[in-house]
């Protein structure tokens, strides 16, 4: 059962390329998340539309045809752009273009999260910290993005679920995770369905154990709460 | 573009002349795999919520599993997995069955939408003010009664706003149908980027075909909701 017809460390290295391409995108969309939301919080009118447009758009359209569409077309924007200065052609991986869509996409689901929990956090706080004669970005870093984490969590948790589940999308545009990786032991040992299934405990494994972790998370956030005991 | 649109309208729209193709199968997949995902996940988010563990445990198992692992895995072992199975390539029905990558498709579809919206319904069934249920026992229904007059009418309208989100998950997880050869507007995209070497006009045409069917999607949901949540507007 546990002979995996010499393709273990094949599978191995796929498993970690989909913890690594997922952490990575989300640290991406993350940053991306609090920039979107900053700029729809923002009085500027610019960029509230520029962030307005990008999260209508993002979440309008499936984010496997973005992906295709990105992935392809990042290339040739690139080549134009190496063609036009002079430099030589630069290729990017599946794995650095995967980090990048991955990123861009959920990155819209991230400011609307961000958005939501930047809007829960009293007012009374941010002023409180001005006039203790905090800088804004002090002001940002001690008080106001410590509460809102935690009001965040929660829609942060599902989405880290939501991309770790999206990553195995960029075996299609030929990234060698776990998916590719089962899928080739299974067409060479003629034993597909073991290892699909394989793939599919590595995931369940997977999304288990980070459940565990944001549950962790979600008690050091909510210090200083206190429950109605039910 | 232009060029694209000409020459590929007719099968991003409805059919390359042999089949039914783009967003005509891709909203015959959507619709399908909902309504047999909705059909599963009434009487199965009424048996999650049961007190007997050996009805609560299977149901909570099926949700764990296909809530916890990607829609292309389940995609993959439906399509690929399971075909290679000796005994389904003996036994003919089966084999007529796994060999066409659209039963597949919809078969995952349908499991995995059945999941979501499984775990959908049992919260707001969980959820739901028990000062109704009270007021139905007062009267004097039974169990069964409960259910259909009570219980599952109040909490499927209130689930109403998740349910969207779902529906509207799902059009965009149709996208993965393409893999297994199912022409929806993904396949004829793809088609027309190997044709013609122009991936953001080719990818961009289908986007803009599934962002107007999301659009139409959340606009219909929206009407249904003023209309069935009506008692909850302020």
């Amino acid at each position: 059962m546990f002979n995996l017809g010499g393709y273990g460390p094949i599978i191995l290295s796929g498993t970690l390329t989909t913890i690594e391409l997922s952490i990575l995108s989300l640290i991406v969309s993350f940053l991306i998340g609090l920039l979107g939301a900053s700029a729809k919080l923002s009085r500027s009118r610019i960029a509230v539309g520029i962030a307005t447009v990008y999260t209508t758009i993002i979440r309008a359209v499936p984010d496997l045809v973005l992906m295709l569409l990105l992935f392809y077309s990042l290339q040739i924007w690139l080549n134009d752009l190496t063609d036009a200065l002079g430099l030589d052609q630069f290729n990017l991986d599946p794995f650095t273009s995967g980090v990048i869509t991955l990123g861009f996409i959920y990155g819209a689901y991230f400011t609307e999260t961000f958005r939501g929990a930047f809007m829960s956090v009293p007012r009374g706080q941010m002023e409180a910290a001005r006039s203790f004669g905090m800088r804004r970005f002090y002001a940002f870093r001690r008080i106001l993005f410590p509460q809102m984490m935690r009001y965040a969590l929660p829609g942060l948790a599902n989405n880290w679920q939501v991309i770790l589940k999206a990553t195995a999308l960029v075996s299609i545009i030929g990234l060698s995770d776990i998916i590719k990786a089962t899928q080739d032991a299974g067409k060479a040992t003629f034993n597909t369905f073991f290892f699909s299934v394989l793939a599919a405990v590595v995931y369940l494994v997977l999304t288990t154990a980070s459940n565990g972790v944001l549950m962790l998370l979600q008690k050091r956030y909510s210090v200083g709460v206190r429950r109605a005991a039910s | 573009m232009i060029d694209i649109i000409q020459q590929y309208w007719r099968p991003l729209l409805y059919t390359d002349g042999y089949t039914m193709t783009g967003v005509a199968m891709t909203l015959w997949l959507l619709v399908i795999s909902c309504l047999i995902g909705f059909c599963l996940a009434v009487p199965l988010a009424v048996a999650r919520n049961a007190r007997n563990p050996f009805i609560r445990l299977p149901v909570w198992t099926y949700v764990f599993v296909f809530t916890g692992t990607p829609l292309y895995v389940q995609l993959l072992i439906i399509y690929t997995g399971i075909y290679s199975l000796s005994i389904v390539q003996h036994t003919s029905f089966l084999n007529a069955f796994f060999r066409q990558g659209i039963d597949c498709t919809l078969l995952a579809f349908a499991l995995n939408t059945g999941a979501y919206t499984t775990q959908i319904f049992a919260g707001a069934m969980r959820d739901m003010a028990f000062g109704e249920i009270e007021a139905a026992r007062a009267i004097g229904m039974s169990g069964f009664t409960l259910y259909r007059r009570i219980i599952i009418p109040s909490s499927l309208r209130r689930a109403l706003p998740l349910y969207s989100n779902e529906v509207i998950l799902m059009l965009h997880s149709t996208t993965l149908a393409f893999t297994a050869t199912v022409p929806d507007i993904l396949k004829v995209a793809n088609d027309a980027n190997s044709a013609t070497y122009e991936p953001f006009w080719s990818f961009g045409i289908a986007g803009v075909l599934y962002a107007c069917i999301s659009f139409t999607l959340i606009f219909t949901f929206r009407r249904a909701e003023h209309r069935f949540l009506a008692f909850l507007r302020r």
